[in-house]
């Protein structure tokens, strides 16, 4: 048994918190931030002089952020705004939690880049790859959905079905930004962005912040909700491989394995018992490259293994129930963890997996994480 | 005289100097740790695998397979626009390092995945040559 496994069902995630998702250039960061914060603790009914940690994450200064929430905090961290952070900063406050660093950790994550017109991939961030052209995530994704297909003959129409899926739960979301509904013929009409991807693979941009209230076992009795358990961790980075950013010549299959034996071993499950994933989707082949990773089907099968709704509600398995980043909010990773708390606790409504016991978070990047949440 | 909007260069810094003084004799190379031997692109202060600073850029043959490649449709940056749709493969040398290029002389609808490629070397102006690919044959 590895040693981080006795951490399970010892931390839970109290309090979660959103703000509404969509373009708000009349604010910024921090006010986000802090919105999202205030819901939080108004979730979990904490007082929120007792937080004395703080993580925050695409906040532009960990300092500025807790005095405009005025904490003091004996724990603080601040992560970059990548994505797949999302995972490693829960499972972080975890480890702090679990060794007494601070006694409840509050996780903020901002997002202006709607209403500042981030570029992803332009100028405001040139790469090694850039004179050749060759620039933006997606492009990375767009290289390895090609090979996926030349190599176990996936289908666009099989991608489709991820995009599919998600904006039909986005529809059950009034929180979520896209609200049409999309057919895989939709799919197959949109236009190239970096081909073979089309418009409806790519996530969204968008305006927002999340909160997450985390603290031990024994205090979590205390707060207003029933608390969500942390029963498993996995982490697995692929840095060595990793000179094309956002790229992995098979797919983070072998992070993504050596992950899911970590997490499913501590949680005492395995992919037969997930009852819902959230599975990291900046762009829609990461969701196939994370079902074959993470056990779901085998390699090369995850095409076949999604057709006919596998991943909508009603199917075998519910994925994104709040729209992903592809239809409900790129928030990074944030808002899927936060969904997975709120369907453990029953507070989905149109678009809640009945009796949701074991929900698991993944992200398949060049830090693959994944932790599964059961009720406390 | 830049009458177009110029394209991204690559940052040329003592690391990846010699790759760069190499393409422009066209030459394509990676570089070698004289300590271990291992070969890696792009280059790197230390050698990853043994982590010694005695490196050089050698050249090699410049061939190698293809592995994927995309089609962009949109210009992040704007000086890409007017090539667009262009064509950007992934590489994997026959000494072992991958890379991302351009693939010259094709359309997309001729391309096979594990075709073999070889370099070819485009030049940009006296002071900068693009190593560029072609399907090989």
């Amino acid at each position: 048994m590895n040693a981080f496994h006795k951490m399970k069902d010892r931390i839970a995630v109290v309090g979660v918190g959103n703000t509404p998702y969509g373009n708000f250039p009349d604010t910024d960061d921090y006010g986000l931030g802090a919105r999202a914060f205030r819901n939080a603790v108004e979730d979990c009914g904490i007082d929120k002089n007792l937080i004395d940690g703080l993580l925050v994450c695409r906040v532009p200064h960990y300092a500025r952020m807790g005095e405009i929430i005025g904490l003091n905090p004996r724990w603080t961290i601040q992560m970059p705004p990548h994505g797949r952070m999302s995972g490693m900063a829960i499972i972080e406050a975890a480890a702090a939690l679990d060794g007494g660093l601070c006694d409840y950790a509050a996780l903020i994550y901002a997002n202006i880049g709607r209403s500042r017109r981030v570029n992803y991939g332009g100028e405001e961030s040139p790469g090694v790859w850039d004179p050749w052209g060759f620039t933006s995530p997606g492009a990375a994704h767009a290289l390895m959905f090609q090979r996926h297909r030349a190599l176990y003959g996936t289908t666009t129409r099989q991608l489709a079905e991820v995009s599919v899926a998600f904006r039909h739960h986005a529809c059950l979301n009034p929180a979520a930004v896209m609200k049409q509904p999309i057919t895989i013929d939709d799919h197959e009409a949109a236009r190239f962005i970096t081909e073979p991807l089309r418009l409806l693979d790519y996530c969204l941009i968008n305006d927002g912040a999340v909160c997450i209230i985390m603290t031990t076992k024994e205090r979590a009795r205390d707060l207003k909700k029933k608390p969500v358990m942390i029963s498993g961790i996995g982490a697995r980075e692929a840095f060595t491989t990793g000179s094309i950013g956002n790229f992995d010549l098979n797919f983070w299959h072998d992070e993504m394995q050596d992950v899911a034996a970590q997490a499913y071993g501590m949680a005492g499950v395995g992919p037969a018992d997930v009852d819902a994933l959230m599975c990291y989707d900046n762009f829609s082949p990461t969701v196939l490259f994370s079902l074959e990773g993470l056990g779901f089907c085998k390699q090369g099968e995850a095409g076949s293994f999604v057709e006919g709704g596998t991943l909508k509600l009603g199917g075998r398995l519910p994925t994104n129930t709040d729209g992903g980043h592809l239809s409900n909010s790129y928030m990074q990773g944030w808002a899927l963890n936060v969904e997975a708390v709120r369907q453990i606790r029953g507070e989905c409504e149109d678009r809640q997996v009945p009796n949701a016991q074991v929900v698991q978070y993944c992200g398949a990047t060049p830090c693959s994480r994944s932790i599964i949440y059961t009720p406390g | 005289m830049q009458t177009a909007i110029a394209k991204p260069r690559p940052k040329i810094d003592n690391v990846n100097r010699g790759f760069w003084d190499n393409a422009r004799a066209q030459k394509f190379s990676v570089q070698k740790c004289a300590a271990c031997a291992d070969v890696h692109f792009p280059g790197s202060p230390v050698c990853p695998r043994c982590l010694s600073e005695n490196q050089s850029w050698v050249e090699i043959s410049g061939r190698g397979t293809l592995l994927s490649w995309a089609r962009f449709h949109r210009a992040y940056w704007v000086s890409f626009r007017a090539d667009l749709p262009y064509l950007v493969c992934l590489v994997g040398l026959e000494e072992g390092p991958l890379l991302v290029s351009n693939l010259v002389g094709v359309e997309s609808e001729d391309i096979i995945i594990g075709a073999d490629v070889d370099a070819v070397f485009e030049k940009v102006d006296d002071e900068l040559t693009l190593p560029k690919f072609r399907i090989s044959g």
